[in-house]
């Protein structure tokens, strides 16, 4: 057998807080073999960016290696110099980090910032680096090496920072690349073609890979083997194929069973939740640390010894104790129950428009004649909300969609159009014109759940409070309304206690939900209620939300630029781009041709568990600013059915099917069928 | 979640003055003075304008052989007696001044960042225009136009800090009222009021708190100042800066005089520091 | 770039306009002071009146107004009623005199506190940066007339090694100006330290930082091309924030040691109740703070090309 590349023996890394040690990687062993490309995938907190730290050797602050070995080309990296340690450093082994961003030096310029590299690993300076640097940021799809070359980092987009940043990795032809969720914060377009990219370099320059992220899917389009990482430790390794399609470790399967499937909705297969929450690392069960949220897990068994890591078949290992017993393969999906049958209109938006004026800094703003810059971030926007069913609103950022909520909301006043609630016009009326009544009907569930609840406050005061100002609830009233919620959102009476920063994100996402719900509302705007929680806790929070929404009847208005999410939750599709509506239909209508070429990109760039080919590139480039919208139909700069000079002059009319499919495209639906049809056959 | 890790993330007061003895330090150093001012005329061995031996030497006795521990000044008054009352002046001053531009300053900070247009525009001109003056200027000018006085110290010290500390809160509150819980109250219908100081005030506390202590020092500096520059607290009231002023030129002959108001003022001044640093870490360290 | 410059330049512009209209409110609203300081306060209602009328102050607000302003810009504040002499003949030899302190002063504070805090904030937590940390709480608790009065005590009393009073009276006397500078460097350097140190710190804990020692970058590579350039920003912009806290110091260094520079005129002036001369000594403080203002924004952007772009946007 030939020597790996790289290889973990029983690596162990505690950080040293207050609390004494807190073990963050518990005895990893891993194995990569030259140009093999190998994921590891867990959630927040698992120790997986902790690992590529450890083998780089740069556990900054309190981190330690506390046992194990890292061994890169047969040499353990604890017993090289200082100075061997920077040879290897970007030139044997390259990382490329989140958040491209903070990772370039905000004073220098890209081309420094690369042929610094050169400079220091193969002694290369002046034109021959300058030459190779571009060469490179050519390699990596820069549409501009030279302009990017003199630019500074704030001076190009995100998606080209990280590949500005890959780019940096790969100049002294590394042996071994490893990826630490490198495309968190990029839209899904983009996000796909960055994915696309390191698959295609790691195949052309035979890098081996190491990719980090908590995204399944996205780790399946690009390794050969994955490694599932629970609490420090790794659960299941495998070939990627295997993993997916029949995953052993409960763990696995909960985490392949909470994501949404793309082309299944809430009816014909429910999410299955993972249970509980992930433990910190003080409070890991006794036994198997995934135990206490495992559905196979065994009194006497699972809690009594903790599971070793044994092999299963040709290249697989699992963790459990009951891996012989378990039924290799994914737990059956529970039918849903159908919505009830919809009723009426309850939000009727009309050539709704929003502008933001930015105001020059300084005193100029405050200059009669001084030109505000306008940005339309809603642009005459037109659709229906049947009551009781559930509308959501997709597209990427920057397209409008948590403007609209604002204004939906009350938070912002429209500059134009109607928002018609109850036969009352709601888009002039901000929240301080709004009446309790108003305010009761119409409530929200907001992003990020860190700052959604005061830090200030216990949390059952402030639900308490909410009961007080829109029902007028008294004392002990107020008190069994918060029961009564806390019950509904399953969570123990004991939580209204604590502080915001003594819960988990969703349990802080929960109380969120429980808050917008205090006072029966008809109307809940959810603004990407789950999109920064981890998988397995997502699922769990998706379902609570549509319950609620299902035991009151809510209609629920759903931002978020997860389609998958949207397939399975809304019954009503509103599709947006740059501050305009791109389609809107039923979920069925939407996911299926004929559909605009935007969704079509969107779609695309959807990463998909089932699909091992979805490699094809949907859109290239990136959303333009919308302070300098394109004229004609904004997605025409990045259209790949673009017919002419038709779409840079004219806005497309929309086109409706009797059935109220909509789409603003100058491509009649039916011959987007035809050419959507082709494409996927 | 169980209660003993409850219990371990939410620290006790004690527990946290044993993480930081550089906050132990600033505190017990604040609470000798305070101590200090409010049992002044029990400790003080002498009242504090008697006049006694001129130019006592410390350890020196009076005629009827009570004991002159830090000397006497040039009036013959006891200097440590001075120093007893002394602090009872800047520690009423300080902490009053300081307050007085508190609330000024968090007031306008909390409407300027949480309005913002015209009426941030309008306020943060005045702090510009205020702070376009050097301090010791401001407080010179101020001082001439409307004589020496305990409340025309404070007027002048509310003026010239208020804008600083406004600027500190506006730049919090322009963080802060973009968050979540501020649109979900407005959602619920609060009035303005409640959602300035219920839902923004409390999570501004931190920087606020380390900042007053840090100001609370600096006033501190800045009423000593005023003392020893002659614009101070009228005499005979004793005060630090005063007698420093009164003893400066006998300083090449008889330090003492000035050596100990000195060391006195300093070490308050220490106190507030340190805690303000301990109060940063401890910040620092959640 | 040239419109960051604009921009900048109209604001000082602008609060400098706000500024003179606020110090002509203070001291020329109500004349009978303005009088009453002019001649002293035992002089007659009458012989204020003529004084009065004689100096145009009878004439409308906003005439009057502009006269003083044209007098602030010409740089004829008028007479000294302490020296007998025009104001602006005072004034010169006393600015020249306290730039001379603050040039030696920032020819130490500079170099000694950015060293210092770079060093510090390189090895956070180390024995230094805690050394560091230490004295600089220590010396910033030091009031300057408390540092003045105990190093003079130490200095001139005990050991004898320095004069007591920096008069120059036997002419200029480098020996003279050591204790005024070490006591406004006393109270400066420690905070000036303790920004830098902080900014390095901050700078040595960014992902840039952390990326730049993953490409195999050497360290004093990593240190003076990525972490010097980005730490030093902060400490800059203090520095020339300094004049308006400098001020401060030197008007009681300058008190103390009785020496003849613009901080102790200026409260020559107030303690006198001359009022010319205290108009222009405060004009040409606030100009000055003004000024070194606008010359940090400017050279933050300078330093800074995130914010450049932002202006020229």
């Amino acid at each position: 057998m030939t020597e790996p590349l790289l290889q973990l023996d029983g690596l162990s890394v505690s950080y040293r807080t207050r609390r004494g040690p807190v073990p963050a990687v518990v005895d990893v062993s891993l194995r990569l073999n030259r140009g093999e490309s190998l994921g590891l995938v867990g959630e927040s907190g698992c120790g997986k960016s902790t690992i590529a730290f450890a083998i780089m050797r740069w556990l900054a602050g309190r981190g330690q290696i506390v046992g194990g070995r890292v061994l890169f080309e047969g040499r353990d990296m604890a017993g090289i110099s200082r100075e061997e340690l920077r040879r290897i450093r970007g030139k044997r082994i390259a990382m490329v980090f989140q958040e491209a961003m903070s990772a370039l030096n905000p004073c220098l310029t890209i081309g420094a910032q690369l042929t610094e590299v050169l400079k220091f690993h193969e002694n290369v300076v002046g034109p021959g680096a300058e030459r190779r640097a571009k060469d490179m940021l050519a390699e990596v799809r820069i549409p501009d090496p030279d302009r990017v070359f003199r630019a500074f980092p704030h001076e190009i987009s995100g998606g080209q920072q990280q590949r500005v940043v890959i780019a940096m990795a790969l100049l002294a032809n590394p042996a071994l690349l490893l990826l630490d969720e490198p495309t968190t914060g990029l839209d899904v377009t983009v996000e796909a073609s960055v994915v696309r990219l390191i698959a295609e370099i790691s195949r052309r320059f035979g890098t081996s890979l190491l990719y980090i992220s908590h995204n399944l899917a996205l780790i399946s389009r690009v390794c050969e083997r994955i490694a599932v990482m629970y609490a420090g430790e790794i659960v299941e390794e495998g070939p990627t194929r295997r993993i997916l399609t029949a995953p052993i470790h409960p763990y696995t399967r909960g985490l392949i069973r909470c994501l949404p499937e793309s082309g299944a909705d809430k009816i014909a297969r429910p999410l299955s939740p993972i249970p509980g929450q992930i433990p910190a690392p003080w409070e890991r069960a006794a036994g198997c640390f995934f135990q206490p949220r495992c559905g196979y897990a065994r009194d006497g068994l699972c809690d009594a010894s903790h599971p070793p890591l044994i092999g299963y078949g040709k290249g697989s290992t699992v963790r459990c104790l009951r891996a012989s017993e378990i039924e290799p393969g994914r737990i059956d999906a529970v039918a849903g129950e159908a919505p009830p049958a919809a009723d009426g209109v309850a939000v009727s938006v009309d050539r709704l428009s929003k502008d933001y004026r930015l105001t020059p800094p300084g005193l100029r703003g405050l200059l009669p004649f001084a030109d505000p810059l306008r940005i339309r971030a809603n642009d005459h926007l037109t659709f229906n909300a049947a009551s009781g069913r559930t509308l959501a609103i997709v597209g990427e950022s920057g397209c409008g969609k948590s403007t609209f909520a604002r204004v939906l909301t009350g938070l912002e006043r429209a500059t134009g159009g109607r928002i018609e609630v109850a036969g009352t016009d709601l888009a002039q009326l901000s929240v301080i014109d709004r009446s309790r009544e108003q305010l009761r009907a119409l409530q929200m569930v907001f992003q990020n759940p860190d700052e959604t609840l005061n830090p200030s406050y216990r949390v059952g005061r402030q639900i308490a409070r909410v009961a007080s100002r829109l029902l007028g609830l008294g004392r002990r009233e107020r008190a069994q309304r918060v029961r009564d919620l806390f019950a509904e959102i399953r969570l123990p009476a004991g939580i209204a206690d604590r502080k915001p920063r003594h819960l988990s994100g969703g349990q802080k996402q929960r109380i969120a939900i429980a808050r917008a719900f205090v006072g029966n509302p008809e109307i809940v705007v959810a603004d990407e209620p789950v999109s920064a929680l981890d998988v397995s806790v997502r699922a769990a929070v998706t379902q609570l939300l549509m319950e609620i929404q299902r035991a009151h009847g809510t209609t629920l208005i759903l931002i978020s630029h997860d389609l998958a999410l949207v397939r399975y939750v809304a019954d009503t599709v509103v599709v947006m781009y740059l501050g305009q509506v791109m389609e809107v239909g039923t979920t069925s209508q939407v996911f299926s041709a004929p559909h605009h070429p935007y969704t079509e990109a969107l779609l695309a760039a959807q990463p998909k568990l089932e699909d091992d080919r979805g490699l094809h590139a949907p859109v290239e480039g990136e959303t333009p600013s919308p302070l300098d919208p394109p004229q004609g139909c904004p997605f025409h700069t990045r259209c790949p059915r673009k017919v002419g000079t038709i779409c840079e002059i004219s806005r497309p009319s929309e086109q409706v099917t009797p059935a109220g499919h909509r789409m603003a495209c100058h491509i009649p639906m039916d011959e987007l069928v035809r050419a959507q049809e082709r494409a996927t056959t | 979640m169980t209660d003993a890790t409850k219990a371990q993330t939410t620290p006790t007061l004690r527990s946290l003055l044993a993480e930081s003895p550089i906050l132990i330090a600033g505190l017990s150093i604040l609470g000798f003075w305070l101590m200090v001012a409010i049992l002044a005329p029990w400790i003080a061995p002498f009242r504090p304008n008697e006049n006694l031996v001129p130019m006592a030497l410390p350890g020196q006795r009076t005629p009827d052989g009570r004991l002159m521990l830090l000397g006497a000044d040039h009036l013959g008054r006891d200097v440590l007696s001075r120093i007893i009352y002394g602090g009872r002046t800047v520690l009423t001053y300080a902490p009053l001044a300081t307050l007085c531009a508190y609330s000024v300053g968090v007031t306008l900070g909390l409407i300027a960042g949480y309005k913002g247009r015209w009426i941030d525009e309008l306020l943060s001109r005045f702090a510009d225009l205020v702070l376009a003056f050097p301090v010791i200027v401001l407080y010179i000018v101020i001082i001439q136009k409307f004589g020496a006085s305990g409340l025309n110290i404070l007027i002048a010290v509310t003026l010239a800090s208020s804008p600083g500390i406004m600027r500190l809160v506006r730049g919090v509150v322009l963080d802060l009222r973009t968050r979540a819980y501020v649109s979900a109250a407005q959602m619920r219908g609060e009035s303005t009021f409640y959602i300035l100081f219920v839902e923004i005030l409390p999570n501004a506390r931190g920087p606020l708190i380390v900042d007053a202590c840090l100001r609370l020092g600096y006033v501190t500096i800045t009423i000593g100042t005023l003392g020893f520059l002659g614009l101070g607290i009228p005499p005979p009231t004793p005060d630090w800066g005063s007698m420093i002023n009164e003893s400066r030129h006998f300083a090449l002959v008889f330090p003492h005089m000035a050596v100990f108001p000195c060391l006195a003022v300093s070490s308050l001044v220490l106190g507030f520091n340190l805690i303000a640093d301990g109060l940063r870490e401890l910040s620092l360290a959640d | 770039m040239a419109r960051l410059i604009a921009q900048r330049l109209f604001n000082s512009a602008v609060s400098i306009a706000l500024v003179s209209i606020a110090l002509f409110l203070i001291f020329e609203l109500s004349p009978e002071t303005v009088a009453a300081d002019a001649l002293g306060q035992y002089s007659t209602r009458e012989q204020r009146d003529l004084w009065l009328a004689a100096n145009g102050y009878f004439e409308p607000m906003h005439v009057r107004f502009l006269d003083w302003v044209r007098r602030c810009v010409t740089g004829e504040f008028g007479q000294s009623r302490l020296y007998n002499r025009p104001v602006s003949d005072v004034l010169g030899p006393r600015l020249a005199a306290s730039a001379t302190l603050a040039a030696l002063f920032f020819s130490v504070l500079i170099p000694l506190s950015l060293g210092l805090g770079i060093a510090a904030g390189m090895r956070e937590g180390s024995m230094l940066d805690r050394g560091i940390s230490f004295a600089s709480i220590l010396t910033t608790s030091v009031p300057p007339f408390a540092s003045a009065v105990l190093l003079t005590a130490i200095f001139v009393f005990w050991l004898g090694l320095l004069p007591g009073t920096s008069s120059m009276v036997d002419g200029f006397r480098w020996k003279e100006l050591i204790l005024p500078a070490a006591v406004l460097l006393l109270y400066d350097f420690g905070y000036l330290a303790r920004i830098t140190r902080a900014s390095m710190a901050d700078v040595m804990q960014t992902a840039y930082i952390r990326t730049a020692a993953l490409k195999g970058l050497p360290d004093w590579w990593i240190i003076f091309r990525h972490a010097l350039r980005n730490a030093l920003i902060p400490p800059f912009t203090v520095i020339m924030l300094q004049i308006n806290w400098l001020i401060g110091g030197v008007v009681v260094v300058e008190f103390f040691f009785a020496y003849k520079g613009f901080g102790s005129l200026i409260l020559e002036a107030s303690l006198t109740h001359d009022l010319f001369l205290l108009q222009a000594c405060t004009a040409v403080s606030v100009l000055l703070a003004v000024g070194t203002q606008t010359i940090a924004d400017i050279g933050y952007g300078l330093l800074n090309p995130r914010i450049r772009v932002a202006a020229a946007k």
